[in-house]
């Protein structure tokens, strides 16, 4: 009895061992880039134009630049993922062509942020004149989330009741009917948790939007959704690399902000879902 | 037009059905009467489930079904002249487990009607008002209809099933071992609203509870691994049955 009690002892250390060697870096990073980017945090950084080579002034333009790229490949990729996991879930048969597209799906997950930077080039920048803009640049980062949100909207129609969808079909409804009215709305919270997912690794890719629509630096902010913006993680990279003389502080700081705006962004989405399910 | 076809409200002729390599049904043929109800009983798997989910057409979702032979409702081929939506309308159902949506009493009973584009709202209230009475459970849940149907209790549940069933106002209801859940109080109302319905609707009643269907069954079917045993008189059936399998089964010595 003693025995198997000291090895459960041992178990439960390792298990709690395994959970901490996952929460340490995380608070790691977070006091590291609040230790250190604290200081350059003020009201000019947050909304002032960098000055002096990036190495003063504010990260205004690159702030704002994410924030565009966000919301617009967002809102290209979160309803064309919808409707394909729509049809794959609730339409199509299990087929040939059904399997191809799932193995399809699956490859788009792997393949490397790098890969999706030089497609947007060749295909948006390149092929259809789109220029290095944000369209081009919304639509690299749109494909790469693809795979994510048609994923977890899977998961969300999956876990909605059949039995909703027979009441719905021996009520007279169609299977569009159906859909509209027994599986989306109670397959939406799970939806925005793909949403969600997708706006972190969104605000935080370098590679995918360094040929598409990340510029070195601009003076000006974007009139259209034709023009180059600064972007938080590609201005990061900049100043860390590119640029000498940039103070300590206004590298960590600007790392600071890009969490903070994902942060920001996934409260109010979660806000948005929490709402949503009470409202059921 | 001989009696046969007069008081058929629905004919089922040589009905074959396989789901893959499995038959649910072998060569069915029976008639349901106008304003009847009709039992099928039988132990698991006899095929009455997949029977009763052929004359709504729900068996259409499986994706290895095949069914041969022809259903008639009032003389028209249920899978050649009418739309499976119109269809459903027509002969509504109740599941075995009360499925209220999650949304309101009201919402639940209108979802129906609304999706068949009734958008007037006094004629909405009266189909709620008039469902819910025709189900006895108008009184119990008149002040909160805008209160989730998951909230109401399993009974309550079911006649919420049955009231949203109502709201179509279907000619035929199909009840799949509606009570199977319920507690005998629930059962007794449920079997209370089954006797008024029959006097404006055709009803067919799978269950694999004999007692029921010698109490609430105009006439009751045997099935028996896929095959009509025999079909008659529910009195005939429980007193003095034809074929020896039926007895069988009804004095308990198998199912």
């Amino acid at each position: 009895m003693r025995n198997e009690g000291a090895r459960q002892k041992i178990g439960f250390g390792f298990l709690l061992g395994a959970t901490l060697f996952v929460v340490v870096p995380v608070l790691a990073i977070i006091v590291l880039i609040v230790v250190k980017g604290w200081s350059a945090l003020s009201l000019e950084f947050l909304i002032a134009m960098p000055r002096d080579g990036m190495r003063a002034g504010g990260i205004f333009p690159a702030i704002l630049g994410t924030f565009i790229l966000v919301f617009t490949s967002i809102a290209f990729a979160l309803p064309i993922g919808v409707m394909a996991a729509v049809y794959l879930s609730e339409y199509a048969k299990d087929n040939l062509l059904t399997r191809i597209i799932n193995l399809a799906i699956i490859n788009l997950a792997g393949v490397s942020s790098v890969v999706f930077g030089l497609f947007g080039l060749s295909l948006f920048v390149v092929f259809l004149r789109f220029g290095v803009s944000i369209v081009s640049g919304a639509l690299t980062l749109g494909i790469m989330t693809l795979p994510v949100i048609i994923t977890t909207t899977r998961e969300a129609l999956r876990a909605v009741p059949r039995s909703y969808r027979e009441v719905s079909f021996s009520l007279g409804a169609s299977r569009w009917q159906t859909i509209r009215h027994s599986v989306l709305p109670f397959a939406t919270p799970g939806i925005l948790t793909g949403a969600i997912l997708s706006i972190g690794r969104v605000a935080g890719e370098t590679a995918p939007i360094l040929f598409t629509v990340a510029a070195f630096y601009l003076p000006k902010l974007p009139h259209s959704l034709g023009d180059q913006v600064m972007a938080l993680p590609y201005h990061l990279y900049i100043m860390t690399t590119q640029v000498p003389g940039v103070p300590e502080n206004y590298r960590y700081g600007t790392a600071l902000v890009l969490v903070g705006l994902v942060l920001v962004v996934n409260i109010v989405a979660a806000r948005i879902r929490s709402r949503i399910r009470r409202n059921k | 037009m001989n009696d046969r076809t007069r008081s058929a409200k629905i004919e089922v002729e040589n009905l074959t059905i396989h789901f893959g390599k499995v038959r649910a049904l072998t060569d069915l043929s029976l008639d349901v009467r106008e304003n009847e109800i009709l039992s099928v009983s039988g132990p698991a798997n006899s095929g009455k489930t997949s029977f009763l989910r052929s004359l709504n057409r729900l068996n259409d979702f499986e994706s290895h079904c095949r069914i041969s032979g022809s259903i008639r409702l009032d003389g028209r081929d249920i899978r050649k002249d009418m739309e499976a939506e119109d269809l459903r309308k027509k002969v509504g159902m109740i599941f075995a487990l009360p499925i209220p949506l999650p949304r309101s009493v009201y919402d639940n009973i209108t979802y129906g009607p609304r999706l068949a584009g009734v958008r007037d709202r006094a004629a909405l209230d009266q189909v709620v008002e008039e469902s819910l009475k025709a189900a006895f459970l108008w009184d119990e849940v008149k002040d909160r209809l805008r209160s989730s149907g998951q909230k109401l209790s399993g009974g309550q549940q079911q006649r919420l099933c049955i009231a949203r069933t109502l709201a179509l106002r279907p000619e035929v209801i199909l009840f799949d071992e509606p009570c199977s859940g319920l507690d005998p109080i629930s059962t007794a109302k449920v079997e209370e609203s089954m006797l008024e319905l029959r006097k404006s609707q055709t009803i067919v009643l799978v269950t694999n509870n004999t007692k029921q269907a010698a109490r609430v069954g105009t006439r009751t079917a045997f099935f028996l691994m896929g095959e009509l045993v025999e079909i008659d008189a529910t009195e005939k059936i429980f007193t003095a049955p034809a074929d020896p399998r039926t007895n069988d089964y009804i004095v308990g010595r198998f199912g």
